[in-house]
């Protein structure tokens, strides 16, 4: 039987110390939704759309009032659109038609985000592909709730530099149509390697194509949870702060568990896995720089940053794959720096630096995120920023993203505002240093040696 | 038919406050299969264990019903279905 001080607990984290389910995202494929006609496919999508989410958020409030737990948000991520447009879009402008209508969807059926406003172009582009790409600035100034991604690299395949080229333009194009909202498009738009299938969190969700036709996977959270457990240990050595990292990764994700499992249920919809993250927002008491800072660091970036950040990284999955059979997205800590309040701060102190981070996202789970530069910053030279990512990822055979913001009109020292979970930034400096030769060569970077694994 | 729930009291100690919750769940038909109560730094804090075969209600007003009755009181009700602290809690 059950008793009081478990309960005391478990209450405790979720009215104390911020433990969430940050996303139940339903994946929803698309690929039968594809067409001649891009009219018919938009009629396709809002159909199969609806029929799947009508009932998406009304259960997530269910659950909510019915565990005492909060379900943050409530998502879809649909098939790569590159894919399901190929065959009807003409020209970016259709794709844009379609991003309309994804956005359309979101609103009918209440979600916040909808993602997979994609292409995978890790070896090279389709024409689908280029018109998707060509059509992302327009469709994320005139859309709302589309995020979008495109994955240019993995370790099986090398790097596509001629899509982290146009990238690179295609980020200033963005920021330049978004510029009255400081560079909003941005916020929604991510590069990956290594992109996982199955990831419930935005901007950089979308629903592989070697998915189920339609899947519940759920992200949980909790980094005031962790920082408040190792609170208890305080000049303990490594092993009692890892033992205790990992107990409450446990708890944590056992929760998201069960809000997975009873989504699933009360939807009819496959369960898909669970994704580890810890996931931190603006207020206080939910941040990955306080844990950082708990274990020992006077602010996160100091030296000992990428180590601290590798043990937690490491003792939340190592939690948090007893707790749940699937394990899958991203799972680890995420590192946004206008999403963390204590991650400002540093910035803002001037612990942490552009490079520092680069570091960080060695042992994390994503990658350079909600990052603001110049305005005036080269598009070689971001394209140059998410090359050294991408190698990140490629060679160490885990997913990396760069979600970076240029801000037009504004400098170092400035900062920008975004609202609500997506936070606020303080503008960071770059490397002034040119890159334009590295990045005008064209063609593809070839995969490392050890991925010749057959 | 309700699930196992967990009912939660939590506020500042004061005359009736368990006469009051049990009132309510006697007049729902609603059994009490455990209860348990402690007072830390002079703040009430309780949980009762609670099942029904009969009631008629729906969970999130009977939930609603209960936080209004603390309201009332001056402390915090809460109705959770067990099995998030059992998933929590037990391997």
């Amino acid at each position: 039987m059950l008793n009081i001080n478990e309960v005391i607990e478990t209450n405790k984290m979720i009215h104390e110390m911020n433990l969430d389910v940050r996303t139940i995202t339903m994946g929803i494929s698309l690929l039968d939704c594809v067409g001649d006609d891009v009219e018919q496919v938009c009629d396709n999508i809002h159909r199969k759309i609806i029929s799947k989410a009508e009932n998406l958020v009304q259960v997530g409030n269910e659950i909510e009032r019915e565990f005492g737990i909060p379900v943050v948000n409530k998502r879809i991520s649909v098939t790569p659109i590159a894919l399901v447009g190929g065959r009807c879009c003409r020209g970016p402008e259709d794709f844009v038609r379609i991003a309309r209508e994804l956005d359309r969807c979101a609103r009918e059926v209440g979600v916040n985000f909808i993602g997979g406003y994609s292409a995978l172009v890790n070896k090279g582009m389709t024409q689908a592909d280029e018109y998707l790409l060509s059509s992302i600035p327009e469709a994320l100034a005139v859309t709302e709730r589309v995020c979008s991604s495109v994955n240019v690299g993995s370790t099986k395949t090398g790097i596509n530099m001629d899509a982290v080229k146009r990238l690179g333009e295609i980020i200033l194009e963005t920021a330049e149509r978004t510029k009255n909202q400081d560079g909003i498009g941005n916020a929604k738009f991510v590069v990956f390697t290594n992109a996982p299938d199955d990831n419930p969190f935005m901007a950089g969700a979308f629903h592989g194509v070697t998915e189920a036709d339609c899947i519940i996977n759920v992200g949980v959270s909790g980094p005031g949870v962790v920082k408040r457990a190792i609170e208890q240990v305080r000049g303990e050595n490594f092993e009692v702060l890892c033992e205790t990292i990992k107990k409450t990764a446990f708890k944590v994700t056992r929760v998201g568990q069960l809000v997975a499992k009873e989504a699933s249920r009360r939807l009819n919809v496959p369960f898909g896995i669970i994704d580890l993250s810890l996931a931190p927002t603006p207020a206080i008491g939910d941040s990955v720089g306080e844990i950082l800072e708990e274990i020992g660091l006077e602010y996160a970036g100091a030296p000992g940053t990428t180590a601290a950040l590798a043990l937690l990284n490491d003792q939340v999955k190592k939690g948090g794959v007893m707790a749940s059979s699937y394990v899958g997205g991203l799972s680890g800590a995420f590192i946004p720096v206008s999403e963390d309040q204590r991650m400002i701060d540093a910035v803002e102190a001037g612990a942490l630096t552009l490079e520092k981070l680069e570091a960080m996202t060695c042992v994390c789970s994503v990658g350079l995120d909600m990052i603001a530069i110049p305005g005036d910053t080269s598009a070689s030279t971001i394209s140059g920023i998410i090359a050294d990512e991408m190698a990140l990822g490629m060679v160490n055979q885990k997913t990396t993203a760069v979600r970076i913001i240029p801000v037009i009109g504004k400098k170092v020292g400035d900062t920008v505002e975004f609202g609500g979970l997506l936070g606020y930034a303080p503008i960071m400096p770059v490397n002034p240093f040119s890159c334009e030769a590295f990045i005008s060569r064209g063609g593809r970077i070839p995969a490392p040696i050890h991925s010749f694994k057959n | 038919m309700m699930k196992k729930t967990i009912i939660t009291v939590l506020g500042k100690d004061s005359v009736g406050i368990i006469a009051k919750v049990c009132t309510y769940l006697a007049n729902n038909k609603i059994n009490i299969l455990d209860i348990n109560q402690t007072i830390t730094g002079g703040y009430f804090n309780m949980m009762m264990i609670v099942e029904s075969d009969e009631i008629h209600k729906t969970f999130p007003d009977m939930a609603m019903e209960l936080e209004q009755i603390g309201e009332e009181i001056g402390v915090r009700i809460q109705a959770q279905h067990a099995e998030i602290f059992e998933m929590m809690h037990r391997i």
